[in-house]
């Protein structure tokens, strides 16, 4: 089977389970990881029929947990007030970055958007491109190399 | 290196069953005659299959039914425990929703007659094919059995020969015999 086709959703869930589950720890602690990963692999799970090919799939499951790892920091907790984190302060508002990269090259638009949209660090990106940090230091740096220069006149 | 728990693990696939998204299910289910895959859609069973290769199925599965499959124990479980009822010799009909839509006309008109043989009876390839309203199709009938999605709770072991020959079976003639042992057809 050819990495174009979408596989069964048993065989995407066997391969990134645990790695999307380790993220979930390393950014929410194990408690919480616990909840937002089964959120993860639901919306997976709904979105997974409307996907038209197979590639970066191990992107796009990053991609799920970054935003669900987000929504649960802003959320409170029920039981402790925790401030929000700064490092969610400040950054470019994604809505906008996310129209602008839709039309790079796919690693390049994943490594920019996992960057800067959802704040992964340039190994985890990389592991979710299924390279490493160097490479997806360049592809992200590429990519807003090349928005640059869309962007000015 | 973080690893998740089986509860978790085990969470999601029955949430994921419970909120419908599945477009089939499947487990192992444990048997006498060796492991069983079982799957179902949201219509009914549609999957039972002996020494089964699990990455050539699932691709089957979701190439006929849509790629949201996945091992889910919940779905499975009525199959589970009527087939355990079964294997104990307390169960002699099967009574399980089946979803047999990929199947050609003919196959489903033979399955439906194959579905009335009673338990611990046998029927030959032409008389299930005169059942079905083609005499002369025994070879066709033959093949139907083969093919046969659901074997034991559609009981395609108790297809014979006209000599009385078990002649075939598609888990292998040791099972078919077990079967019919089982429900007192053979000696």
């Amino acid at each position: 089977m050819s990495s174009m086709t979408l596989p069964p959703f048993e065989r995407f869930y066997e391969e990134h389970r645990e790695e999307i589950f380790g993220f979930l720890v390393r950014r929410l602690g194990r408690d919480r990881a616990e909840d937002a990963f089964q959120e993860t692999f639901m919306r997976a799970l709904r979105a997974y029929p409307r996907l038209r090919h197979g590639e970066h799939l191990r992107a796009w499951a990053y991609t799920i947990a970054s935003r669900i790892a987000i929504d649960e920091h802003r959320r409170p907790r029920a039981d402790a007030e925790l401030p929000e984190l700064a490092s969610l302060d400040g950054r470019p508002a994604f809505a906008q970055l996310e129209h602008l990269a839709g039309e790079l090259p796919p690693t390049e638009r994943a490594a920019v958007v996992l960057r800067y949209g959802y704040d992964l660090d340039y190994a985890e990106i990389g592991a979710a491109l299924g390279s490493n940090a160097t490479a997806a230091r360049q592809a992200a740096s590429a990519g807003i190399r090349r928005l640059r220069r869309k962007e000015l006149p | 290196m973080t690893t998740m728990s089986p509860e978790l693990d085990r969470r999601f696939r029955e949430a994921a069953a419970r909120e419908n998204l599945l477009d089939v299910a499947y487990d192992l289910v444990d048997s006498p005659i060796g492991a069983l895959f079982v799957a179902s859609t949201e219509r009914g069973f549609c999957r039972i299959a002996y020494d089964v290769e699990p990455e050539q199925e699932l691709d089957r599965l979701a190439h006929a039914f849509g790629l949201r499959v996945l091992r889910s124990a919940p779905p499975i479980d009525p199959a589970r425990r009527q087939l355990e009822e079964y294997f104990e010799g307390k169960r002699r009909r099967f009574d399980l929703p089946f979803d047999v839509s990929q199947l050609a006309d003919f196959n489903r008109r033979v399955l439906r007659e194959l579905a009335r043989v009673p338990y611990g009876q046998v029927v030959t390839y032409g008389e299930l094919a005169t059942r079905a309203a083609r005499p002369r199709a025994a070879r066709a009938v033959g093949t139907v059995m083969n093919r046969n999605p659901l074997p034991i709770v559609l009981p395609c072991h108790r297809v014979i020969g006209a000599n009385g020959k078990l002649v075939g079976y598609a888990g292998g003639l040791e099972r078919k015999e077990a079967l019919l042992r089982l429900e007192g057809a053979l000696l």
